[in-house]
């Protein structure tokens, strides 16, 4: 089963721009999705900018309006993803318990609807 | 063969029969629709004289082919049917692919993706054979809420793949753990419900001490069968230390139920401990609590259900409230404290230091907790620092701790029992304060 792992954590949480400790998780991240790779389990995974970078587009009744900023006002910002291909459940949560986030963000595991 | 023979069969084969087909089928609703109805053709068609030898594996056979017939008739599981077609003449599995059949439906339906309701009501219904309407009276939600409760879980997993297996080794423990807080859960909910107007729905007891039997049977076999390694590692460890627990908590509530029928009076009174007339206690229940934590502790591995079974087995044995042996008791919270931290704990124990030492000593205790703010709107706080105010003859300060813990009750006969209190200190009052 395809599972996304969302990455969520406040937008100042994890270690600080440029320091020793980012550049020991930084290492995790890539031993990370290395083991994902190795496992099979990994399809894809990127982080994203931060959310001044963000355009939030509407369209309703025809109606565009652009924004500049993200969808809602929120502590926790989705800063990544992984797309993982596993057996279960389980395994995607043993995934996301493993994810280097998850010690001060959050991981939101979801099964994508497959419309096939 | 009568109806109630027919209610037997079904107690003992409906978990074997969903766990099977759940691995049949591969999907938790249409087990059970093929299960349910294969039992409605037993009802119909099983007479004094047309009792199958087998019932188990007439009613697999015919679950089986009522699965063929719903799949045909409709378009999911296409992809089963081969399979299934050549399971429809094979006979009930191998005594040991049934436990675990069994155990993965348990800690399916157990399984910590899903909230505690979810757990309880799925646990209720594919393990226990309750109907969702009996669910739904014994936790006081209208059949429509506790179906579409069902609908929900069963749709989450579905698509969220939440697996139907014997977890790993490695995780064995912790999802004992998860099975025992909900088999915890529903006996509690039967044993004091928060709302209503009724006590006990024992029924839920029942259920609970089953559920737990079951658990621990099933972890026997399952611990039975040869592992890959031959000594005993530290996972074999964490496996033994869940039966223990799962024992304990088997003896914990044979205990508490024993005194299922004096906890309320005649007209629904609630009755405490030191009041309960404890000749009515029913005995058997005591014994079995007794020697199942008597294997439990051979095990040699102490965990919090043991150490509260072993609390509630003295109280158990004590001939009245004030010949109870509460410097054990004391003793037991004492690690219980170290083994499992709460708030709930340490209110408890200090109410045995009250009595094991002096009043005063516990309400010391009661009040350092009431300060950290954790309990506040748990009423057995402010009743049981009520109750030390009370003996400690501080009437005012123990009727406003009365007040707060009815502001924190919405049980019946919880309510009644603080007011009479509140009554009882007004009554004492007038004499003492002239």
């Amino acid at each position: 089963m395809r599972y996304m792992l969302l990455l969520y954590s406040a937008e100042n949480a994890g270690p600080e721009q440029g320091s020793p400790e980012q550049a020991a998780e930084m290492k995790e991240w890539f031993a990370y999705t290395e083991a994902m790779r190795t496992a099979g389990a990994f399809l894809a995974g990127d982080p994203l900018h931060g959310i001044e970078t963000a355009t939030t587009i509407t369209a309703h009744d025809g109606n565009v309006i652009s924004t500049d900023g993200p969808f809602a006002e929120t502590k926790e910002i989705l800063g990544g993803y992984y797309m993982v291909d596993v057996e279960n459940l389980d395994q995607a949560t043993e995934w996301a318990e493993k994810c280097p986030i998850a010690r001060y963000g959050s991981v939101e595991v979801r099964p994508i609807m497959e419309m096939g | 063969m009568s109806r109630s023979r027919v209610a037997e069969v079904f107690a003992n084969e409906w978990p074997v029969l969903v766990a099977t087909l759940t691995r049949d089928l591969g999907d938790l609703s249409l087990a059970e629709e093929s299960a349910q109805d294969a039992f409605t053709e037993a009802a119909a068609r099983w007479g004094p004289d047309t009792t199958p030898t087998k019932p188990g594996a007439w009613l697999l056979t015919t679950a089986r082919r009522k699965a063929i017939d719903t799949i045909r008739r409709g378009r999911r599981f296409n992809d089963r049917l081969p399979a299934l077609l050549q399971l429809a003449e094979t006979p009930q599995p191998e005594p040991a692919k049934l436990i675990d059949d069994q155990l993965a439906l348990i800690f399916g339906c157990c399984h910590p993706s899903l909230n505690h309701e979810a757990r309880i009501a799925l646990t209720l219904r594919q393990v226990c054979g309750l109907s969702t309407n009996q669910i739904g009276e014994a936790f006081l939600v209208p059949t429509a809420t506790m179906a579409k409760r069902l609908v929900r879980a069963k749709k989450k997993i579905r698509a969220a793949g939440v697996p139907f297996k014997v977890p790993e080794p490695a995780q064995l423990a912790d999802r004992v753990d998860d099975v025992l807080a909900i088999i915890y859960l529903i006996f509690t909910e039967g044993h004091t419900s928060s709302d209503g107007a009724n006590l006990l729905r024992g029924d839920l007891c029942d259920e609970a001490r089953w559920l737990a039997s079951v658990l621990i049977d099933l972890l026997v076999g399952h611990g039975a069968q040869p592992g890959p390694s031959a000594d005993l590692s530290d996972l074999e460890h964490d496996a033994i230390a869940g039966r223990a627990e799962t024992m304990g908590l088997y003896a914990l509530m044979s205990f508490t139920d024993s005194r299922r029928s004096t906890r309320t009076n005649s007209s629904g009174d609630l009755v405490l401990l030191d009041d309960q007339d404890r000749s009515q206690w029913d005995r058997q229940l005591i014994a079995d609590g007794q020697s199942m934590l008597a294997s439990a502790m051979t095990l040699g591995h102490v965990g919090p259900y043991q150490l509260q079974a072993a609390i509630a087995g003295i109280h158990a044995q004590s001939q009245d409230w004030s010949c109870t042996d509460w410097l054990t008791i004391v003793e037991l919270y004492d690690n219980l404290e170290k083994l499992a931290p709460s708030p709930v704990v340490s209110l408890n124990r200090a109410a045995a230091v009250a009595m094991a030492e002096e009043p005063s000593v516990g309400l010391a205790l009661i009040d350092e907790l009431v300060e950290s703010g954790e309990l506040d709107d748990y009423r057995y706080l402010h009743a049981g620092r009520a109750d030390l105010l009370r003996r400690l003859g501080r009437h005012d300060e123990a009727t406003t701790a009365y007040r707060r813990a009815i502001e924190c009750s919405s049980n019946d006969a919880e309510l009644a029992f603080l007011r009479q209190r509140i009554t009882e200190i007004s009554r004492s009052n007038i004499p003492s304060q002239r």
